[in-house]
């Protein structure tokens, strides 16, 4: 599948490592929340590179909270375009509990969510058709204008309009 | 009326350019049909039995008139020159193609209409009462408070693909003609001791096939808070709300699982992390968003002038005028409803040529302005008392006089076998049939004010739970049956009708429904009881033996 970050599609560095494989010494890896939670001293202390987890959507992120500030990357997970728990859990991460590493989308990501994810703090996405990771630029482009505050710091129009109406008052 | 200005014909432009482009690879193949599916629920177009059929907001239920002729316009060029007036402030055209979606959805968009959001897992239309703004004696218009709703909840980037769908309705008056204990959050404003005006924040009602009552979760939320509040309530839902069955998805059942103080306290727990963030409203905020609604410039009038002295000489008149005009704050001035139900046509029919001309006169004498309400009638809500009657005329001349607003056959029916691919048995064809039974105005009027509901399956789009009577049409042994209760309620005092014993085939459900009026003008204490408030206290009882004994 191709990953899409920063507008690019770039090579994932992370390396997914199963349950009971065996970690490489070097490298950036990526590891389920059982494997995490089994030791996270073992992983998020390793020395050879960085590591990252795929978070279940219907796991609270509470439980990811104190480990947040030593991952590099978290992924969480769309089993089905229409299951959206994780936008809450993207949310609460970055908003809530101010993660500031890659903020991953997985499973069945689509071009019409990239707008919703970007908008809940995701960036970076595990697209599944090759046709939408090269749309991605032209589709996040789509809209221009947001009515609701969310995370991305973008204004709502609700505040936008009360600008215009400060501009025009003041008469710029 | 609410003024679009250029951010909102910004957003609606570009959903239009999006969904285009989504049709675009759907007819290439590049999409699946279950891909498409979830991007053309979220734009209101759903594969029926015959055709697509496209379903179109009407926010709050306020319409101009430039924008019902658009309406018209979308019904005679890409349908069959008419359209269906729903329960939750829609309109739905039954024989769209595809392939011209998008160019009427750009039709649309040019006066400010869209169909965002009004099916998929997300949240619907806000809806509210019909008369908002113009109903002596409500606290506030609702319709600022269901506007802020309105874009808070449209694309929201968090609440796209909930576990189901969800919805919203307000109202500011005592009596209530939103239906807010049938919704997932049902908000009723008001004033607490301090004179701040606030909300009672319901939750969890709702109807289909596990019908609930909404319980106040919080009896007053300031209104600064109520985005805020919404979100928490719907982060809760997004979180744990089922996703393992869709029957038990919609937060109703999440609500009677965990029981509402539990419920609620996990709500108030989230709300109090978010209540002083980004979603705090404030009163400029508030007021910019009521400086954009247009109200009319009442004169000052008569409270009651000659031309309606006159008009009362003439029966007909008189008749329409008692059922279909209603009080209005202004002196001078009234509401009038619009039946669409005429005898032995579908409930909330209207053709392409009525729109084109109820415009018309909204435009002569409603300042331009009709409204939708969840009866599946129209409304015109600013009419000089001494127009109603050149309205009246003006109604008839297109058929839509028609004098049995709140009557027996007021009916709310959903569109059932005739075009539902969900349905179980015929829906209109019954609603037309008791239409007939009860076309004698005098008989109507005798009994009163009556709602009956008609639903083609379980889902309950017709409220049958909640119709004086309901009527449920189920199958069995693929002949089409129908389960009667009676005592159901929508208004403040909502509450889900009683079975009355086991479902009768189509062709005794007028039969039935006539047993039941009989019954209740024998036993009814006076002639102002209503047939409900017979009903609640006799209880059903005597409707089951009056309408069993004999089968
Ligand atoms: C023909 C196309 C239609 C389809 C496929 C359809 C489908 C459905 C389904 C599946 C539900 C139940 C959802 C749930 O409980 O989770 C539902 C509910 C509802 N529908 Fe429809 N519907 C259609 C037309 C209509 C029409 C024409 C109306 C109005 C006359 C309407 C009004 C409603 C209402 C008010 C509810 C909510 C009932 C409640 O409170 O639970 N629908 N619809
Ligand atoms: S109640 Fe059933 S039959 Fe009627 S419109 Fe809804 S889904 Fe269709």
């Amino acid at each position: 599948m191709p990953l899409v970050k920063g507008g690019h599609i770039i090579a994932d560095e992370f390396v997914r490592i199963t349950d009971d494989a065996e970690l490489p010494a070097q490298g950036a890896i990526l590891v389920s929340e059982t494997r995490l939670l089994a030791d996270p001293q073992a992983l998020l202390g390793r020395t050879g590179g960085k590591c990252g987890v795929i978070w279940p959507n219907n796991r609270d992120v509470d439980d990811l909270v104190p480990h947040l500030d030593r991952l590099a990357l978290v992924g969480l997970v769309f089993p089905s375009f229409r299951d959206g728990r994780a936008y809450t859990q993207a949310r609460l991460l970055r908003e809530r509990y101010g993660y500031r590493g890659e903020l991953r989308a997985t499973g069945q990501v689509l071009r019409d969510q990239f707008v919703f994810m970007l908008r809940a703090g995701f960036d970076a996405f595990e697209v599944k058709k090759q046709a939408d990771a090269e749309a991605f630029t032209e589709t996040v482009k789509r809209y221009s204008v947001f009515y609701q505050p969310a995370g991305d710091g973008r204004i709502s129009a609700l505040h936008q309009r009360l600008q215009l109406r400060h501009s025009e008052s003041a008469g710029l | 009326m609410y003024a679009y200005d250029e951010i909102d014909r910004t957003l609606v432009n570009e959903r239009v350019a999006e969904f285009r482009d989504q049709v675009k690879r759907r007819l290439s193949g590049e999409l699946s049909e279950d891909e498409f599916k979830m991007l053309r629920l979220q734009n209101g177009v759903y594969l029926q039995l015959h055709a697509y059929m496209y379903r179109i907001a009407i926010p709050y239920g306020t319409l101009s008139s430039e924008q019902l002729r658009r309406l018209a316009h979308v019904a005679r060029r890409y349908d069959r020159g008419y359209g269906h007036f729903t329960t939750r402030q829609n309109i739905q055209f039954n024989w769209i193609k595809l392939a011209e979606l998008p160019d009427a959805m750009a039709d649309l968009a040019e006066v400010g209409i869209q169909s965002m959001q009004t099916s998929g897992n997300n949240m619907r239309n806000v809806t509210s009462d019909q008369w908002a703004g113009v109903a002596p004696g409500e606290i506030e218009d609702p319709r600022i408070w269901a506007e802020l709703l309105r874009q808070f909840t449209t694309l929201h980037p968090e609440f796209s693909f909930l576990p189901r769908k969800f919805k919203i309705a307000i109202t500011a008056s005592e009596h209530d003609r939103a239906a807010i204990k049938i919704h997932d959050i049902g908000l009723r404003l008001l004033k607490n001791e301090q004179g701040q005006t606030g909300f009672e924040v319901l939750v969890g009602g709702g109807l289909g096939r596990s019908p609930f009552i909404a319980k106040t979760i919080k009896p007053f939320v300031h209104g600064h808070d109520i985005l805020s509040y919404v979100e928490a309530i719907l982060r809760v839902y997004n979180q744990y709300g089922r996703r393992d069955n869709i029957y038990k998805a919609r937060i109703k059942i999440l609500v009677h699982e965990l029981g509402i103080e539990k419920f609620a306290a996990e709500v108030e727990e989230e709300w109090q992390q978010i209540r002083d963030g980004v979603l705090k409203l404030d009163d400029g905020i508030i007021e910019d968003i009521r400086s954009r609604f247009f109200y009319p410039a009442y004169e000052t009038l008569p409270h009651m002038p000659d031309e309606l002295k006159q008009a009362a000489h003439d029966a007909k008149f008189e008749a329409w005028r008692k059922n279909s005009v209603s009080a209005h704050k202004v002196q001078g001035y009234a509401i009038v409803t619009v039946s669409l139900k005429p005898v032995g046509k579908p409930p909330g029919d209207a053709t392409a040529d009525q729109m084109d001309a109820l415009a018309d006169i909204a435009d002569k004498y409603s300042f331009g302005e009709i409204r939708v309400g969840h009866e599946q009638n129209l409304a015109l809500p600013h009419v000089r008392k001494r127009d109603l009657p050149a309205v009246w005329k003006a109604l008839e001349a297109i058929g839509l006089a028609i004098p049995n607003v709140n009557l027996v056959s007021d009916i709310i029916a959903c569109p059932g076998l005739d075009y539902c691919s969900l349905a179980n048995a015929r829906s209109i064809p019954i609603a037309q049939e008791i239409t007939r039974r009860f076309a004698n105005h005098d008989t109507a009027n005798l009994i009163g004010r009556l709602h009956v509901n008609i639903s083609g399956c379980i889902n309950a789009c017709g409220h049958h739970h909640v119709g004086h009577i309901g009527i449920l049409g189920v199958e069995k042994n693929n002949e089409e049956f129908y389960q009667i209760t009676i005592g159901g309620r929508a208004d403040e005092g909502a509450e889900l009708g009683t079975l009355i014993g086991p479902a009768v085939p189509y062709a005794e459900v007028a039969d039935v429904v006539e047993d039941i009026v009989e019954a209740y003008l024998a036993l009814r204490a006076r002639p102002e009881e209503l047939f409900v408030d017979t009903v609640k206290r006799l209880g059903v009882e005597p409707f089951r033996e009056r309408v069993y004994a004999t089968r």
